[in-house]
Formats: C-alpha cells, structure tokens, sequence
C-alpha cells in the first residue's frame, strides 16, 4: 500500500492561509489502512480545526467527507455539488488523490494534509515498512523475495557493501542490510548459486529515470 | 462509604478505556467541555489485557493534540484505579476539577461554527 504521515497541524494552519470554509477531504483506501487520511483521520483534524478557531472566535465551516477513493474520476465528481460550497477541499489522500482532485475542481484551491512517503507492508498494527519503488523491471526472483532497490540504501543490484555489519546497515542499527537479507533467504532456499550471477547495470529507464510514466491497456478500455 | 466528588464531573461509561478514541476526547471538547480524565484500571489488571495501556497512549495523543491547537495538553488526562478504590477515584475528580479550575474555561467555547 502507499504510506504516507499527516502534516503538522501547524503547517496544514499555514497552508489554508485566511480560508475559513474547509472540506476535509479522505480516502477509504491506502491511506485508512496506515491511518493517516481515512475516515478516522479526518474526523481528528476537522476536530483540531474546529477547535483551533473555535479558541481564535473565528467564522468558519468545516466539512468532513471521505471517498471510496481519491484516483478514481467517478468517485471525486460524485461531490461535486459538495465542493462549491467550500474555499477550499483539504485531501488527506495520497500525492496521486491530491492531484487527481485538483484536476477534477480546477481551479479551486486543493491542499496536501499527508506526506506520501512509501510503498510498503505492515509489519504490526501501527508499524510499516518500505517495500517497493516502483522502478519498473521487478528483480526479486534473484534476490530471495527482497528487493535491494527499495531495501538497500545505496540500492545496489551485486552486494552487500562494506557497510553491512552484523546484518544491519551502517544508515542506522534498525535497519536490516537488505543484502544480508537476500544472502539469508536464498542459503535457506538453496538457491546460492544466484549469488554468483553478477547483475549488469539496471535499465532505469522503466523507472522514474524515464519521465512520468503511463500505462494504457487497448482491452480495457469503453 | 459515602464520597463525595465534585458535581462538575460528568461520568461517560464505556465497557473499557480501551474502547477511548481520540475522537471521543476531541468531539468532547468540541462540545465545550473544560477537560477530560480517562479512569481506567490498574496497568497490568485490564480484563481486556491491553485496554487501559492503550488507553493512555491515545491520552497522550490527545495531549499533543490539545497543545498544538492551542487549548494546552494539560486538559487532558489519564488515571488509573481499580473497581474498589472509591477514595481514589473521588480524590482524582478533585485533582482534576482543582487544575482545571486554575486553567480557566477553554478557550474553544469562544466560538460555535456559525458559517452555513
């Protein structure tokens, strides 16, 4: 899923400037699972909202909506008659929802409420992690399953380096060494003799080296 | 035994601290009440396991909540007692109603959301 954390309630302040009639926009995907921009989420900022100009003796309105999801067109242009009464729509989706609801209500004002940060997997209730960077040419078949583009900090492709240290990484003690990772999981499934195969530069072409990328499936499409 | 605690003090019964959410606390303040303590039992005897450490984590929550919007963490609180600690819960009703009088009303009861 994509994990994102909520901005600081001094920042998101600072964003809306003088606008004092706010929809507090979530999504009932990625971002309810990791509890930054669902339902949950945007009922506890519209409440620190309401709170702070209650305190202010401000005027204001806060409205507090959440979509089935924020990158898909039907579902933003379902509140559209809901929009037009706001100054602005506070989206607590990820960088995609963001932008997807600010293209839908141009040129109304659509601000950020989350940092999108990673694509990762929940390690316990209230704890993620990063999995994936999306670089468009999947390798873990070599690897035992983990992926040293998202797992290594130097995303080394033929490791580890000479900062692995008893199976951390010298970034800090917390982080596992992906390569130490990759050497466990392919000794324990007897595939070793991967190891040996020395992986030629990666084509980052398919990754975000190669520009915004898009993708178009002829089959699917009305 | 017969204790008497401050009238002030509303009682909102849940089966466990743990069913305690952030937004009962905030929708709470929202309300215009001054202050909030959570009662809950004693670390380590909750009949739900975890119910009251979880409790006061969302406490603690609300709390940096609360000083960021400006109505000060210290309106929010938890304590912790058993069933048949009547003297404690009344003396921490005290404790409460006593620091929230010195804090004043919240500032939150300026205002009511008035825009249509």
């Amino acid at each position: 899923m994509i994990v994102g954390n909520r901005k600081e309630f001094g920042e998101i302040l600072e964003k809306l400037g003088t606008a004092r009639r706010v929809l507090v926009l979530g999504c009932n995907e990625c971002v309810t699972v990791c509890g930054v921009g669902g339902e949950r989420e945007v009922g506890v900022l519209a409440s620190e909202l309401r709170l702070y100009w209650q305190k202010e003796g401000q005027d204001f309105a806060v409205k507090e909506h959440t979509l089935e999801r924020q990158c898909d067109y039907e579902y933003i242009d379902a509140i559209r008659p809901l929009t037009g009464e706001y100054d602005v729509i506070l989206s607590m989706a990820c960088g995609a929802g963001v932008q997807y609801v600010a293209e839908a209500y141009k040129p109304r004002l659509v601000i950020p409420a989350v940092n999108t940060t990673f694509l990762g997997v929940t390690l316990e209730q209230g704890v993620w992690s990063e999995r994936c960077q999306g670089c468009g040419s999947c390798i873990v078949d070599m690897t035992g399953g983990v992926c040293p583009i998202a797992r290594c900090a130097k995303s080394l492709l033929n490791g580890p380096c000479g900062g692995s240290s008893g199976g951390k990484c010298e970034i800090d003690r917390d982080t596992d060494c992906a390569w130490q990772l990759i050497v466990d999981r392919l000794t324990e499934s007897g595939q070793m003799e991967r190891y040996e195969e020395i992986q030629p530069v990666k084509d980052w072409r398919t990754g975000r080296d190669g520009g915004p990328r898009k993708r178009v499936r002829e089959d699917l499409k009305l | 035994m017969r204790l008497n605690y401050p009238s002030n003090v509303k009682v909102v019964k849940v089966p466990c601290t743990g069913r305690v959410d952030m937004l009962l606390i905030l929708k709470a303040f929202e309300s215009g009440v001054d202050g909030v303590y959570v009662a809950g039992c004693m670390e380590g005897e909750c009949h739900y396991l975890r119910g009251n450490l979880r409790a006061r984590r969302r406490v603690e929550q609300v709390k940096k909540l609360l000083d960021e919007v400006g109505l000060g963490g210290e309106r929010v609180e938890m304590f912790n007692m058993s069933a048949s600690q009547g003297q404690r819960f009344a003396q921490f009703a005290r404790e409460m109603t006593e620091r929230i009088r010195s804090l004043g009303p919240s500032p939150a009861k300026k205002n009511k959301e008035v825009l249509p």
